[in-house]
């Protein structure tokens, strides 16, 4: 992957598709979409990669960036890294090694199960916990689409953050290792690819939060490789490698409450689904939780990562899949103790508020554009109906403030006007409040 | 505008109501966070005002919130016509709660009211007179 970018994002817009019907504005859960000219545009500063606006399009408008294995060739050995969402993508299967020695058909050399590294980061989050007494309620870096939520709209619960790796990078500083000692090759002429579930984690890749760079060669996407995997599959289960090295915590990682079970207390909260991460951020802030608890999980996707945007499987058949899968295996594989590879798993970077929501740059200013910001929504009909391109008319006003927007697009009272010979804004132009 | 003025709001907080409990306070959490103010006073304000508008659902069969916002502070008045505290001092108290029984068990009423919006308002004032209402102004300073 090229170096980072600030505001990278995966998901992005196939102009040639998009007929502006502006379903997608209402979906999006920042607010970061608007139609303008017939073409729906994504504001990037507040855009989280969260793949809604890829699972409502009708048109197939919305589409998400991530590699194909042609990125791969230039790599002397390759390993892939498969997330426990991928296992519940295929029918029919007992074993994971069956998935795991496919992998290596299709042309990886070696895998290395993200479920490994998620139980090792489970026992350094169990450990975190137990040596940090105070009441500080915990909450996962897991999803990045929810850690970059709160770096946009919760500033207060920045500090709330479990200050630690998510499986996948540390899943690829080890396998890294591993294959150096296996191969004897330099570091960078190993290729490690991640089989992403969703876009946000490809964004994670490319544009990193609480670390400096990532670990992560290559992200490619799990509807692009399923196909692949399908045809390798039924010789796989032929004779299916040794290669498993999670049970059922590292396994149910891909399941909404499966990180926080892994942490081995019952005092948690774990929501999925992007409106109930919101609705518990919001009670979290307020500290409306009159209960004891010590962490939270929460994944943007329903269900879990089973229902991250790049996968092939209905979130729920997925889920009952893992659940299938995970029964039989024992509580976890991979200990600290006794991993053969180490690495560091603390983030090594503050995750700090990017404040795009402000409406000025002073507490002044803000005031003001506050005041204009209060006139305007008077005007305003109030139908929140997107016909001007923005999803609600409080959007429209705060784009029209911020210089990005234009009160007079508001179709309602167009047609007020063509109609009635109404002028709504004459008063507020007046007083030059627009 | 000059920074004595200010902006002004109006919440009706109606009585029973615990399903929309919290949104005037939410609300206002929204405004200050586009406008600059620290994320320390952002959490005083909606704590100590989501204090409030529980009590004035739990005991005062509602009122009205009146908020103003300066360049430097956020002044809350929050008024109700309920039945007024006899004992303010005792009110005050950590754990003292005179709360209905089918209100504990929806998790409120601990207490922890009064003494809560207190400990989250730089200034805090009330007045209550029986059977007339009570009147609570909190101030919340921004750190510049
Ligand atoms: S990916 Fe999510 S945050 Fe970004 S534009 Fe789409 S719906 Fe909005
Ligand atoms: S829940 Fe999982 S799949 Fe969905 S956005 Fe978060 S990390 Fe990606």
């Amino acid at each position: 992957m090229p170096d980072n970018q600030k505001f990278f994002h995966s998901v992005y817009l196939d102009t040639d598709k998009c007929c502006g019907c502006i379903t997608c504005i209402k979906t999006c859960p920042t607010q970061a979409i608007r139609v303008r000219n017939g073409k729906a545009h994504i504001i990037k500063e507040f855009c989280i990669d969260c793949g809604e606006c890829i699972r409502h399009c009708p048109h197939y408008a919305k589409q998400a960036r991530f590699d194909h294995m042609d990125a791969l060739e230039n790599y002397k050995y390759k390993v892939a890294l498969p997330p426990p969402s991928l296992y519940g993508q295929f029918n029919h299967l007992d074993d994971i090694n069956i998935i795991l020695t496919a992998l290596t058909m299709i042309g990886f050399d070696d895998v290395f199960e993200v479920g490994a590294a998620a139980e090792l980061v489970s026992a350094e989050t169990r450990k975190y916990i137990a040596e940090h007494e105070e009441p500080r309620i915990l909450i996962s870096t897991a999803c990045p689409t929810v850690t970059r939520l709160i770096r946009i709209r919760f500033p207060e619960l920045l500090d709330n953050l479990l200050p630690l790796k998510p499986p996948v990078e540390v899943a690829a500083e080890l396998a890294r290792q591993r294959a150096v000692e296996k191969t004897g090759l330099k570091p960078e002429e190993i290729g490690i690819a991640f089989i992403s579930p969703c876009p946000s984690k490809v964004t994670a890749v490319r544009d990193p939060l609480g670390i400096t760079n990532s670990s992560i060669d290559v992200v490619l996407a799990t509807k692009e490789i399923y196909p692949l995997m399908l045809s390798a599959m039924k010789e796989a289960k032929n004779n299916p490698m040794e290669y498993c090295l999670s049970g059922k915590i590292g396994v149910g990682w891909g399941l909404t409450g499966g990180e926080a079970a892994g942490i081995l207390l019952d005092n948690y909260i774990a929501a999925d689904g992007i409106e109930n991460v919101v609705r518990v951020l919001e009670d979290l802030e307020d500290e409306k939780f009159q209960m004891d608890i010590r962490f939270v999980e929460l994944n943007a996707c329903p269900g879990g990562c089973v229902g991250g945007v790049l996968n092939v499987e209905n979130p729920f058949a997925a889920s009952s899949k893992l659940k299938h899968l995970k029964k039989y295996l024992p509580v976890a594989l991979s200990h600290p103790e006794d991993f053969p590879q180490k690495t560091d798993i603390a983030l090594t970077d503050e995750i700090t508020y990017e404040p795009v929501y402000m409406l000025g740059t002073s507490m002044l200013e803000s005031i003001n554009n506050m005041v204009r910001l209060e006139k305007i929504m008077r005007v305003l009909p109030g139908l929140d109906c997107g016909g001007c391109g923005a999803p609600t008319c409080k959007a429209l006003a705060e784009d029209h403030i911020r210089g990005k927007g234009d009160v007079h697009s508001c179709t309602e009272l167009l047609r007020r006007y063509y109609l009635y010979g109404e002028d709504a804004f004459e008063e507020l132009e007046e007083e030059n409040s627009l | 505008m000059n920074s004595n003025d200010s902006l002004h709001f109006q919440y009706v907080v109606s009585k029973d109501d615990f399903t929309h409990a919290g949104s005037a306070s939410s609300d206002v959490k929204n405004k200050l966070k586009m406008m600059n103010v620290d994320a320390a006073a952002v959490r005083k304000v909606s704590i100590a005002m989501y204090e409030g508008e529980i009590n004035m659902i739990i005991h005062a069969y509602g009122g009205t919130i009146d908020v103003d916002i300066y360049e430097d502070r956020i002044v809350m008045c929050l008024k109700d016509t309920g039945p007024g505290i006899a004992n303010i001092e005792e009110a005050m108290q950590e754990g003292f709660s005179t709360a209905p029984a089918d209100v504990i068990n929806l998790g409120f009423g601990a207490g922890m009211g009064l003494p809560n919006m207190r400990n989250n308002s730089d200034e805090f004032n009330i007045e209550s007179e029986v059977g007339v209402g009570t009147t609570v102004t909190m101030t919340v300073y921004f750190s510049s």
